[in-house]
């Protein structure tokens, strides 16, 4: 095992399947000599190529539709949009083409293509450089969608979605890029893609988060243990196909549900988890299923004290556990 | 009416192939027509026309190394599928949404194409998303290259990527961005343009400035030529040399084909809304079906008495066709439900 940040872990993820599959490549702006903005792809080019690692123009639409006419002809591209901010000149490509190709060819043709696109607040962004972009495609049947919070899931899920016949997007939570480290195995391992797993053991509340949301989570939920407030935190980890069965089996133990995400409230991903709780899980809860969010405004704004007050955090997500745990 | 001779003469192809071609433009009229009666007969839901088009198309198909190179086309061209292999039936299957629909099960609406077998990808009908996506199957076709993956002159594998669209569909910025690309990455790629002066109601001076839509491929640093759509024997070269560009490593081509979109838009449209009967009449003057036909009659490789027999022929596939297509199973309801992801 070596502790690794999550940008390490996703770098190695693309390297090793680079160096197993001549069929893979990656794709995208600055992804070349500079190694991407956030260095996700730094040495690659040195050890691949400008074959393989293909710095593009910068247009994000055509990043998108070369990864899906190249996974046609079996190519297993790897597509980085820069920001998730910039994924929407693409969205068409994606929602339209990719996520329908299975679906309308009647099996005959599929997209095996990975998008990576760092997403998330919290980094004085701005509103073109904050923006949590998952709720669009999570609608979406026929794409998958993974956000890893940790580096061994960053790496395991960005190998499976790599290895995965239909086109998965991989949200990368930035603001943890260098500052989430973790252990990695050094070997070879993937992680599924589908299951949620369990970040903090507890029987009081059930906090659903995933991304950065995970770690503030489990800040807050080590504090409140001071409180004898036992909070269990699910990491959603993949947001499509939605992981059921988690989400219920942790509502069973302890009847009380809050949901954490950055991006804004109203159709957020929350309120899919709600409504399973809802539907499925009507009978285990004791207490209204609760959302803690970024507010609903167009996007997180640049200043800090408004960016601040956009984000939730541990104290807003602690104060928010307390209240459910005494209701 | 005085049909327009067909005046280019500069060509390779043997009688034999000449007929094969006009054997496919008649089949690809007859099937059209028939496709237009049923839909007045309120037997199914929706048609698009490829009538005025079938000499760009046949040529296309005939130039290209056909149910081996990459063709992601659009939703006009009937005789381009034809072409390349597409049987009547396939069609009609389509136009009654039909289980065994090869393209799509029954799930797309009538010519949203995709043949697997013949490398044709699928396409849908935001236009112009194919354009970007062929690029990208060309790319993969560089890429396979490069990397060792296939060998450059291996024939059974793909050696380029042709799409289609009309002119409008060139307004999008999709169409920009895999034109770009092309340029860029010096692409084994031709995007054929067919340019039949309408997007539905819209003249193509509405959409764009310039006179020709090739005039736009020098900005790509693509080759770009404007051809006469409706001359099958100069359609045919203007492609020929634009595959040969392809196959030889030397880049893109924008081919554009000026033709005429004899029907309204679609079964949907009235065009009598938006042109004059008179310019429509006109434009039969070129109608490319028969402009061959009158090319072959004059050279004799074809009597009159043939080319009755080929109509006669063409007449009586695509009624079979109907038959079986009519007689063919529906999908079954929950059908709708199936098939969303593959599995590892």
């Amino acid at each position: 095992m070596a502790e690794v940040t999550l940008i390490e872990a996703i770098r190695q993820a693309m390297d090793e399947e680079l160096a197993c599959d001549p069929r893979v490549f990656v794709v995208g702006e600055d992804v070349g000599p500079r190694g991407g903005v956030f260095r996700a792809t730094q040495g690659l080019y040195e050890k691949y190529g400008a074959d393989r690692i293909i710095d593009t123009p910068l247009a994000e639409l055509s990043i998108v539709a070369v990864g899906i006419g190249s996974a046609l002809a079996d190519l297993r591209p790897v597509c980085e949009i820069q920001f998730a901010d910039f994924i929407f000149p693409a969205f068409n490509q994606i929602v339209s083409e990719a996520a329908r190709m299975y679906y309308r060819t009647n099996g005959s043709w599929c997209v095996p293509m990975v998008i990576r696109a760092p997403y998330g607040g919290g980094i004085g962004g701005g509103l073109y450089h904050s923006q949590s972009v998952e709720a669009y495609f999570a609608h979406v049947p026929g794409l998958k969608i993974v956000v890893p919070s940790t580096p061994y899931d960053a790496k395991g899920l960005l190998k499976s979605a790599i290895r995965d016949p239909n086109p998965v997007i991989m949200f990368e939570p930035k603001k943890g890029y260098r500052a989430i480290k973790g252990d990695v195995p050094e070997g070879e391992y993937t992680v599924p893609i589908g299951p949620a797993r369990i970040a903090r053991e507890g029987r009081d509340v059930s906090v659903f988060a995933y991304g950065m949301m995970v770690h503030y989570t489990v800040e807050a939920a080590n504090k409140l243990a001071a409180d004898v407030i036992d909070t269990e935190v699910i990491d959603l980890r993949t947001l499509l196909p939605v992981d059921k069965a988690a989400i219920l089996e942790s509502i069973k133990k302890t009847g009380k549900a809050l949901i954490v995400h950055e991006d804004t409230r109203t159709m957020g991903y929350g309120a899919e988890v709600a409504a399973v709780l809802a539907d499925e899980g009507f009978e285990f809860l004791d207490a209204p299923v609760r959302r803690l969010t970024g507010l609903d405004v167009p996007g997180v704004p640049f200043s800090h004290p408004m960016q601040d007050y956009f984000m939730p955090n541990p104290d807003k997500i602690a104060a928010a556990i307390r209240e459910l745990a005494r209701y | 009416m005085q049909i327009e001779p067909i005046t280019h003469r500069n060509t390779q192809l043997s009688q034999q192939t000449l007929l094969e071609m006009y054997w496919h433009m008649q089949l690809s009229r007859r099937l059209d027509e028939r496709a237009w009666a049923i839909h007045r007969q309120g037997r199914i839901a929706f048609h698009i026309s490829a009538i005025g088009h079938e000499a760009a198309q046949v040529a296309a198909a005939y130039a290209i190394h056909r149910g081996v190179d990459f063709v992601a086309p659009y939703y006009r061209d009937l005789t381009l599928m034809l072409a390349l292999g597409m049987s009547p039936v396939d069609f009609l299957m389509s136009l009654f949404g039909k289980r065994d629909e090869i393209g799509s099960g029954g799930r797309q609406m009538p010519s949203h194409f995709n043949n697997r077998a013949l490398n044709v990808v699928s396409t849908s009908a935001v236009v112009a998303t194919q354009v970007p996506q062929a690029a990208g199957l060309a790319f993969a076709i560089q890429y396979k290259q490069r990397c060792g993956l296939v060998d450059p002159n291996d024939t059974t594998q793909p050696r380029l990527a042709l799409t289609c669209l009309g002119e409008g569909s060139t307004s999008q910025g999709e169409w920009h961005e895999g034109m770009n690309w092309a340029g860029v990455h010096k692409l084994p790629f031709i995007c054929l343009v067919q340019n039949n002066v309408y997007a539905i109601s819209m003249r193509v001076d509405q959409q764009m400035a310039v006179r020709n839509v090739a005039d736009r491929a020098p900005a790509y640093g693509v080759h770009g030529i404007t051809v006469d759509g409706t001359d099958v024997l100069a359609m045919y070269d203007a492609m020929s040399e634009a595959v040969q560009r392809a196959y030889r490593g030397e880049g893109a081509t924008l081919v554009e084909a000026k033709c005429y979109r004899i029907t309204p838009h679609s079964s949907d449209d009235d065009d009598r809304t938006y042109r004059s009967r008179e310019e429509v009449e006109q434009a039969k003057t070129r109608d490319p079906l028969l402009r061959f036909r009158q090319f072959l009659l004059q050279e004799s490789i074809l009597t009159d008495s043939s080319f009755q027999e080929y109509d006669e022929r063409a007449k009586a596939i695509v009624e079979q066709a109907q038959i079986d297509a009519e007689a063919a199973p529906y999908p079954d309801a929950a059908d709708a439900a199936g098939a969303v992801y593959k599995s590892n």
